[in-house]
């Protein structure tokens, strides 16, 4: 439980002339379960999306798995591949069935041949429960399956890190269970993960590590365990006292 | 007994109103019918009026008793809720009612009954319909152009052979399916170059050599539009994607090309292929004008699909790119295996659309003196044995003409039901 596998050092990032993150500092070391919480337009979905550079950071370094991301493009792809990304739309490909959208990236990014892809891609389907949807397109699918099969396309990457952008907020009541519990049965799995939710039965059940964003800094970042009984911030305790 | 309500048909009269109506309802057809074929008029005892508009009339009285609610016979709700569901409904139902009585048979008349179709010579043409006496005896022209008639099997096994490959793709085991874009892309044209080249063209292999001046006619416009559209597809594509580079050379190379060929008529276009481009040639070097011709209506029909391309690339949402990206593709195989296939599939209309453009703008390449089936035509109609007969040759090449246009566009409906997966 040491090995840090994303380090964030000093990171800025502008839209224009908006500051969206501001000398933003995290480590993550290897198996480590990180929920990243706070208002709207805090910046926690853009500090998610610089790890794998969906979008571009202006300042400072973001380190992923000891590869330093810059401009090349190679080194881009290559930590893509390593990270997992679920997100909040789901992203499934419409025009590919639930087996064709998981085996996609292995066999045309990993070639990896068919037949594993699609063993590997059954197995990690099952793992979500959806095994018997393999044949269906996303549009014949409810919204927490889709979901579901979104986080079984990311894994069959076999990632080493997944990152969570808020995967439960375009869903109904009642399917935000079924996705959560496949995340935390990955959590349990030993998977690293990277979390932006507003489900904080979720961050107390699997994360260690609570970080609260707010304005585009990191406002309090604590052991879960102290997060939810003394946090230190105002801000924190307001949005605390708001959500639960 | 209750009193009847004539305003308000009910199915409690069902065969009173039935009849009345019916009865009006026919009245209104056979007044029209009268007053247009026969000039009698039945109302001539009416005022004027009143008599002028008797059949539409007759005909609103007629479908207002009709007009029964729940009636209880399946064809007579049908036909009121399609035609007569109120009474501006009922009026322009009458009016199209009218204009088919009104127009129909005169054209039957012109097409079939005062038609004349035996016979080998202009006074074989009598009657005061159409003379497809005419079509009969320059149907080989308009098929072939001035290519000679000994040679003109050539043409025909060209075509079937193409046609053999083309069909030979649907018969394709699904092992080698995903291969099926490149045989159509690549290895078709390649197989049509050839056949063009050597067997249409001849010169060699003991053929005799046809000159592409003499091509023409229908085969003409088909070997123009073929190889256009095959061409101007892939380079659209390019187009659109390179329009939407992060590069900026490749951006705004892509988007002045295709300004610049937007921009200017066709017209122009073939003048310039024509005219202007052999002079940029080194000397010795010469370019058939069949192919300058192709690459100008090809370049020019790519700018049109690289803009409805690029058309469905923006209705995708971002969250497609973020996923491919996120799954560690690059530029190509996001486009390729992600954001084109759905692209594509939203702009069939589109470049249906811009197709069937292509294949009505064909005709143009009369100014650099290639006659396809339209420039066929022009040429008959000057023939002073046949003078007069332009009408009959218009309308053969529009039906000519519709029809192809109307199969690619049945076609396009048919590969939009196929990929339709989602929504």
């Amino acid at each position: 439980m040491s090995e840090k596998i994303i380090e964030m050092q000093n990171v800025n990032k502008w839209f224009d002339d908006f500051h969206v993150l501001k000398d933003i500092n995290l480590d993550v070391k290897l198996k480590q379960k990180i929920v990243v919480c706070g208002p709207s337009g805090s910046g926690k979905s853009t500090l998610i999306r610089c790890i794998n550079r969906l979008e571009e950071h202006q300042k400072g370094n973001i380190i992923v798995d000891g590869v330093e991301l810059s401009e090349n493009t190679k080194n881009i792809e290559k930590i893509r591949a390593e990270v997992g990304m679920v997100f909040q739309q789901f992203n499934l490909f419409p025009h590919l069935s639930i087996l064709d959208n998981c085996t996609l990236a292995p066999i045309w990014v990993k070639k990896m041949g068919k037949k594993d892809a699609e063993d590997l891609a059954m197995k990690q389907l099952e793992q979500v429960q959806i095994g018997d949807q393999s044949q269906k397109f996303p549009g014949q699918l409810s919204g927490g399956q889709q979901q579901r099969c979104a986080i079984a396309r990311a894994l069959c990457m076999k990632p080493k890190i997944m990152l969570f952008d808020e995967p439960t907020s375009a869903l109904d009541p009642e399917m935000i269970k079924e996705v959560l519990d496949a995340m935390v049965n990955l959590a349990k799995g030993g998977m690293t993960m990277i979390v932006v939710t507003h489900e904080m039965g979720f961050a107390k059940e699997v994360a260690d590590e609570v970080i609260f964003m707010d304005e585009g800094l990191i406002v309090e970042k604590q052991p879960t365990k102290d997060f939810f009984a003394n946090p230190k911030n105002d801000r924190t305790k307001l949005f605390l006292s708001q959500i639960l | 007994m209750t009193k009847i309500n004539f305003l308000k048909p009910n199915n409690k009269n069902l065969n009173l109103f039935l009849g009345l109506g019916s009865l009006f309802f026919i009245l209104s057809i056979v007044d029209f019918s009268l007053n247009n074929f026969l000039g009698k008029n039945i109302t001539f005892f009416l005022p004027r009026y009143i008599n002028f508009f008797s059949p539409l009339i007759f005909g609103i009285i007629g479908l207002h008793f009709i007009r029964i609610e729940f009636s209880g016979i399946k064809k007579l709700d049908i036909l009121n809720k399609n035609i007569n569901t109120s009474n501006l409904n009922a009026t322009l139902s009458l009016f199209i009612i009218f204009l088919l009585i009104f127009c129909i048979p005169p054209l039957l008349n012109w097409f079939i009954f005062d038609a004349n179709i035996s016979g080998n010579t202009k006074e074989a043409c009598t009657g005061s319909g159409a003379c497809w006496v005419y079509i009969k005896v320059w149907f080989n022209r308009f098929m072939y152009g001035m290519y000679p008639n000994t040679e003109q099997w050539r043409v025909n096994l060209s075509f079937a052979i193409v046609l053999a490959f083309a069909g030979a793709g649907f018969f394709m085991p699904s092992k080698y399916r995903k291969y099926l874009t490149l045989y159509y892309t690549i290895f078709l044209p390649i197989i049509s170059f050839f056949l063009i080249y050597y067997l249409i063209s001849g010169g060699s292999f003991g053929l005799v050599w046809v000159e592409t001046g003499a091509w023409g006619g229908l085969s003409l416009t088909f070997i123009v539009s073929f190889f256009c559209l095959i061409f101007c597809f892939p380079i659209g594509m390019m187009l659109a994607l390179g329009r939407r580079s992060d590069l900026p050379t490749i951006k705004y190379s892509s988007l002045g090309f295709i300004e610049f060929w937007r921009g200017v008529p066709l017209i122009t276009v073939l003048f310039m292929s024509a005219v202007m481009f052999p002079m940029f040639l080194p000397d010795g070097v010469y370019m058939d004008k069949l192919i300058r011709v192709i690459i100008a209506i090809t370049l020019f029909e790519a700018a049109y699909v690289a803009e409805v391309i690029r058309g469905g690339l923006q209705a995708l949402p971002r969250g497609q790119y973020d996923a491919a990206k996120s799954l560690g593709m690059g530029y190509w195989k996001l486009h390729l295996l992600v954001i084109l296939p759905q692209a594509l599939k939203l702009v069939i209309p589109g470049i249906a659309n811009t197709f069937l453009a292509l294949v009505k703008d064909t005709p143009l390449i009369f100014v650099v003196g290639l006659l396809e089936l339209t420039g066929m035509l022009g040429l008959a109609k000057t023939n002073p044995e046949w003078l007069g007969f332009s009408m009959e040759g218009y309308v053969f090449a529009a039906i000519i003409f519709w029809i192809i246009c109307y199969s690619m566009s049945r076609y396009s409906q048919n590969l939009e039901l196929k990929y339709k997966t989602d929504r």
